[in-house]
């Protein structure tokens, strides 16, 4: 946290551990402060062992949901109907995994490592989205994934890059710039479809009719049921409960499928002008938890092939570590890789 | 050197669909890369060659229409290019083999004045970092571990044969094939020599006499690759995207 009273002239922690007796009341009373103050809590800051480990889960959740949110959309980079739909969904899925690898810096500042971290994704132990179970059958739906699931992902994100944990709050700032330019593509990418042959049309309608209530779901359990939200919102690590999240996004999305052409698959959809919001019909939970359960369409699938990735990469990832330590002292640029351009 | 606007269009295909094709393997590994890291690498070369690729594609006429309408005999890219991802070491010998060769051409384009100079300069940069890319992988993985080791010199020695295509001299760009082969093979050679991989002795023209891909002829996986690159644009004659 960034004030006076915890820091050296040095401007670093000056203490990063309770006493000898361990009282934390001071510990506490300060990070309380901070929080209160909306002062950011920083990695070498004393915290509560119960907030580092929601952070680790969370950010850790939100890590591992960029890396299988790859899948569904490489699915179709190499049938992308056109050279500049290719270009751009390959950018796309080249940006998850740069936001994994923010995420997963951000989650190694609470003293996690992301070996540690993919471990546990490849083994169950942590999860990730449950929207990413989902499959993608058709070309629109790459463009439905854009401008719902995207556009889920920016509603529940940007009161992230107020959270009060430093590190995951700056890398949401860059995350969200470059996932709202991915969510009007999704856009454009689906206007193109409805407006196109009524094949294309079809095509982008039947997208949106099974994206939608999986979108929804992305907001997480009804306020009653979330077991973390509101130790979650004490701590400003959430701004926002998960119903009024969603009920943002159905206003969001409500005039936008309209100026798309396209319907949203829910009778019970419509304004109320006293609420001065949207009412929807309910949403399928046994669904949601049955998908969370590891029993959604693609859940063996995703792990499978992110597990196989990392077991048939073992042999370069040994041999990289193997030339460096060989070569270690030599001049630093020979140990350059490719990412770093990137 | 005087070429025709036919001679620049058919010269133009030969590099875009290099370009092309080797951008559509490269994105084959999305989600499937041995580090995150490799997962943004290889997808931002594939991006930079499918750039370069609707350049030149754009040069030859329609690049969707050329990409997705023409079957596999009037292709015009090199066989090393088409050539299946296999494992991470075929992927790195298969991208040192045509960054060493793109960086060769695209300096000596790029220094000229000719309809390709301009998407040369551009490129070249591209390039300089594809080459820089695959020769520190081709250093990791041959003085690595035992088993990198034998990966990449199998890897290399593989796709050896397909290098000899790529210094027939293309109708209508102006090159120095012959002095380009010398100065390829001993850059390639240097970089496999300090990977302690050996240099591989076989022929370097294949099956097919050399120049087989820019006449047509391919190998037999590219004509799957193009069925599925083809199969969404051809199902939808005449629509937008």
């Amino acid at each position: 946290m960034a004030t006076a009273a915890t820091r050296d002239t040095a401007g670093t922690t000056a203490y990063g551990t309770p006493d000898a007796t361990g009282d934390t009341t001071a510990y506490q009373r300060a990070f309380d402060a901070a929080v209160a103050a909306d002062d950011r809590i920083e990695p070498r800051d004393w915290m509560p062992d119960a907030y580092r480990a929601t952070l680790v889960r969370q950010i850790a959740q939100h890590a591992h949901s960029e890396i299988i949110g790859m899948q569904p959309e490489a699915n179709w980079i190499t049938r992308a109907p056109s050279l500049r739909r290719k270009a751009i969904l390959m950018a796309k899925v080249q940006d998850e995994a740069g936001h994994g690898l923010y995420l997963y810096s951000a989650a190694e500042t609470l003293g996690v490592s992301r070996d540690e971290l993919l471990d546990k994704l490849h083994s169950g132990r942590q999860k990730y989205s449950s929207i990413f179970n989902y499959p993608t059958l058709t070309w629109a739906d790459v463009g439905a994934i854009g401008w719902l699931v995207d556009g889920a992902a920016i509603t529940n994100q940007v009161p992230l890059c107020r959270c009060s944990y430093g590190p995951y709050a700056r890398a949401m700032v860059r995350i969200c710039k470059e996932e709202s330019f991915h969510q009007r593509q999704g856009y454009e990418l689906l206007l193109a479809l409805s407006r196109g042959t009524p094949e294309q049309h079809a095509m982008a309608q039947d997208a949106v009719d099974r994206w939608w209530w999986p979108s929804l779901m992305m907001f997480g359990p009804p306020d009653d049921a979330s077991q973390h939200s509101a130790q979650s919102m004490a701590w400003k690590i959430k701004r926002h409960s998960n119903d009024e999240l969603r009920q943002r996004f159905v206003d969001i999305c409500v005039p936008q499928a309209e100026s798309l052409g396209l319907t949203l698959p829910d009778p019970d959809l419509k304004w109320n002008e006293e609420r001065g919001h949207h009412d929807f019909g309910p949403i399928d939970w046994t669904e949601f938890w049955d998908v969370l359960k590891g029993n959604g369409p693609c859940n063996e699938q995703r792990i499978t092939q992110r597990r196989r990735a990392h077991d048939e990469g073992a042999w370069v990832r040994e041999a990289a570590a193997a030339h460096a330590a060989k070569h270690h002292g030599e001049a630093r640029h020979t140990g350059q890789t490719g990412a770093a351009r990137a | 050197m005087t070429v025709t606007v036919d001679t620049t269009a058919a010269a133009a295909l030969a590099l875009g669909d290099d370009a092309l094709v080797l951008s559509h393997r490269l994105g084959e590994w999305a989600g499937h890369a041995p580090v995150l890291e490799e997962e943004v690498a290889l997808a931002n070369i594939a991006l930079d060659l499918l750039g370069q690729a609707r350049v030149l594609l754009s040069m030859a006429g329609d690049e969707d229409e050329l990409a997705y309408l023409r079957e596999e005999r009037a292709f015009r890219n090199l066989q090393l290019v088409e050539q299946p991802n296999g494992d991470f070491a075929h992927t790195i010998a298969r991208q040192l083999y045509f960054s060493a060769y793109q960086q060769l051409l695209y300096a000596g384009l790029a220094a000229g004045d000719g309809p390709f100079a301009p998407l040369a300069a551009k490129a070249v940069k591209e390039v300089a970092y594809h080459r820089d890319h695959a020769e520190q992988w081709t250093l990791r993985l041959g003085d690595g571990t035992d088993v990198s080791h034998d990966r990449m010199q199998r890897a290399c020695d593989a796709l050896w044969r397909f290098t000899g295509e790529m210094f027939q001299p293309v109708n209508g760009v102006d090159a120095d094939w012959a002095g380009m082969e010398t100065a390829w093979l001993e850059s390639v050679g240097e970089v496999l020599r300090r990977a302690t991989l050996t240099v591989p002795e076989g022929p370097r023209t294949g099956a097919w006499a050399a120049g087989a891909g820019r006449q047509g002829l391919h190998t037999e996986p590219f004509g799957r690759m193009l069925a599925e690159m083809q199969h969404l644009h051809r199902s939808h004659p005449g629509a937008s995207w």
